[in-house]
């Protein structure tokens, strides 16, 4: 099957005409990347400069003629030639979709759905498991099993989800740059939920908009996405709790102003605890006259999670998971050249307030010809306080040149 | 990787393409001016712009061909979704999604317009399953890189100009009015434009665009005009810019109207099925 998948992506039949009933699109997305580490690794298992990797992910999709039918198929594979764990597959999304001409629509299958607002950090999206061997920036996520319903009403939005199948996060591997040390044990993970994996987690969202406000107001219970970690004899477990959480994301859109919010409170990892992000994107349009606009970007993100430490029957282990964003601030600038090539660049850096650790980031990307795009990026560490987690990369700023081509 | 890209512009355009969201608007005074040239001109604009009231909805494939002075071209395909306004209180409804190129494939656009106030616009970038409310302040700005600006896919609304009768002239071997029009509205790239209206069918046949020093910017050419059912349309415009060089073509085919699309196909929670 899957050989039969790739044969018919790799001859580019982009859109299928169709010779049963309803619509094909079939394409697929192949990247080549490689990554540089200028300093050599703070643990002597770790590559030392260059990690070369590439990607495949197929998209198949078909939709019936009066659209209330839709089958989505989308694997995605990563080969890594120096971190094992990295070298991955995931079935992105594999579901059918049902809607109804009155706008309800059923999904079931495996899927990905993203709630928020903010920028810097994506706090109150959790339907799906973030795929942390990807990369450190947590906006790489595993296909979730669910069935979702959807009802698009006068009053706004309300969707149901039954979610279960949990997948647990993946991490670099002892081989891996951005990785904490001792090492993130992934076959030594505790689900500490009655039921496992197998255990169904319920999620609902209520979404709608009113003159220059998007809203959306959500609650989650089940197993948490971000495991904590208990220290094993040798590695890092991650522990995966229930909880429940609720959350509010908002955004006021004025002008060349938008301002957004994300806040949340979780239950089930030591204290309960509130954690927020909040800040402002502005937009200078045309800048000095030509096609390019500027956007700039001021988020504060607060964590009062329990930093404590608590004793369980497989040994020492944190309340909660950790976090960077305890108490930073992040500040960011982008800029769209608006042109035929689709070029952006974007720089964001941010500053935790009582350590002063600091991170920084810049990504770069452009179209080559009609079918390509090449992506530069880079993220660099500064300042890490041994006490901030970020610490664990401070040898581990990188360079990322991937070059992606679109069938 | 933060949301947005030069396509979140576009989706100012998602108001309305020429010629496709023109239902029906009522006389504003303040619109049609005092001077007999001011009011002549504005009755020229209203029965082009009553011409097309009552298309319900429609869709259409579009193809934007960018062209530099080089020569080189760039496309871009998108399907466009209308659903003309229930009423005069409030503006029509659109979606635009992106076919290609292929690394945009999926991305949506979708716009409420509104009379006076800002339109709502949201963005929706397939990759992070990602719907966004932006900004629809960027009137002058250019269409995906190209060398429509977001403000010339609104030109057909009426009350947003007031106007002068220019004469009469014959394009093509057709015999047009001229009228000039000036935007009432903020932020406008222009100073004002020339537009040549056909006598017999009341379509617009071509566009000059003045900046705002009041230099020829722009000529828009529409050509290939269908009938359907009474409503015209332009199956292909060509956007010239006089002072870069560059241009840009708009093919539309497969035009379908009153297909049976709905306000819940337009709102925010189309986006994420959309493919």
């Amino acid at each position: 099957m899957k050989r039969c998948v790739f044969i018919v992506a790799a001859a580019a039949p982009m859109h299928l005409a169709s010779a049963a009933a309803g619509e094909w699109d079939i394409g697929a997305e192949v990247a080549g990347e490689v990554r540089y580490f200028p300093t050599s690794p703070l643990f002597p298992e770790q590559l030392e400069r260059w990690q070369p990797s590439a990607t495949f992910q197929p998209d198949i999709r078909w939709e019936s003629d009066d659209r209330r039918h839709q089958f989505v198929l989308t694997p995605f594979a990563r080969v890594d030639a120096q971190d094992e764990a990295r070298t991955h597959v995931d079935l992105r999304e594999a579901y059918y979709r049902y809607t109804a001409d009155n706008g309800w629509s059923v999904l079931a299958g495996a899927a990905k759905v993203f709630w928020g607002r903010t920028e810097s950090r994506h706090l109150v999206d959790i339907i799906n498991q973030t795929d942390a061997a990807e990369d450190i920036d947590e906006e790489d996520k595993l296909g979730q099993p669910m069935i979702n319903v959807t009802a698009p009403t006068s009053v706004g939005t309300f969707d149901v989800f039954l979610l279960s199948g949990f997948r647990t996060r993946t991490f670099p591997g002892e081989d891996g740059r951005l990785r904490f040390d001792p090492v993130v044990d992934t076959d030594a993970e505790i689900i500490s939920r009655k039921g496992g994996r197998g255990a169904v987690d319920i999620a609902g969202r209520y979404s709608h908009y009113v003159g220059g406000w998007d809203f959306g107001l959500s609650i989650f219970h089940g197993t948490s996405r971000e495991p904590r970690f208990a220290l094993g004899p040798d590695s890092i477990r991650p522990v995966y709790d229930k909880i429940t959480q609720g959350s509010l994301d908002l955004q006021y859109t004025k002008d060349a102003w938008l301002w957004k919010f994300e806040g949340l409170v979780r239950e089930g990892q030591g204290d309960t605890f509130f954690a927020g992000v909040g800040g402002f994107e502005y937009t200078l349009y045309q800048l000095f006259g030509s096609n390019a606009d500027l956007g700039l970007l001021v988020e504060y993100q607060y964590d009062g999670r329990d930093e404590g430490v608590v004793m369980e029957s497989y040994g020492p282990a944190l309340a909660a998971p950790v976090t960077a964003a305890d108490n930073d601030v992040f500040a960011g600038a982008r800029l769209g050249f608006n042109d035929a090539q689709d070029a952006s660049a974007l720089v964001g850096v941010s500053v935790d307030a009582e350590d002063q650790s600091m991170g920084m980031f810049i990504e770069a990307s452009r179209r080559i010809g009609s079918n390509w795009t090449a992506e530069l990026e880079t993220r660099l560490f500064f300042n890490a306080d041994p006490g901030n987690i970020a610490s664990a990369f401070r040898r581990d700023d990188f360079l990322t040149l991937r070059l992606t081509r679109y069938y | 990787m933060l949301i947005s890209s030069s396509f979140a512009r576009a989706a100012f355009a998602a108001s309305a393409l020429f010629s496709i969201a023109t239902a029906y608007a009522q006389n504003d005074p303040a619109a049609r001016g005092t001077t007999e040239s001011a009011q002549k001109g504005y009755d020229i604009a209203a029965r082009s712009d009553r011409a097309d009231a009552g298309y319900g909805d429609s869709r259409v494939e579009a193809r934007m061909v960018l062209r530099n002075k080089a020569g080189q071209e760039t496309a871009r395909e998108f399907s466009f979704a209308t659903l003309e306004k229930e009423n005069e209180t409030v503006g029509d409804k659109s979606l635009i999604v992106f076919q290609s190129p292929r690394d945009v494939e999926g991305t949506a656009l979708l716009s409420h317009a509104k009379i006076l106030e800002a339109d709502d616009q949201w963005l929706y970038l397939p990759a992070l399953k990602r719907g966004k409310r932006i900004s629809s302040t960027n009137k002058s700005g250019a269409f995906v890189g190209s060398e429509f600006a977001f403000e010339d896919f609104t030109i057909t609304e009426l009350n947003k100009f007031t106007y002068d009768y220019v004469g009469e002239e014959k394009i093509d071997g057709a015999m047009t009015d001229v009228i000039d029009r000036f935007p009432r509205y903020e932020r406008s790239g222009y100073s004002k434009q020339r537009a040549w209206i056909d006598q017999q069918d009341f379509y617009t046949r071509k566009l000059e665009f003045y900046d705002r020093k009041g230099d020829l910017l722009k000529t828009l050419t529409l050509g290939d005009y269908r009938n359907y059912d009474g409503a015209w349309r332009a199956q292909s415009l060509t956007m010239v810019n006089h002072q870069t060089g560059k241009e840009t073509v708009l093919a539309y085919t497969e035009y379908r109207f009153k297909t049976g699309l709905g306000p819940n196909d337009f709102e925010q929670g189309v986006l994420t099925r959309l493919r």
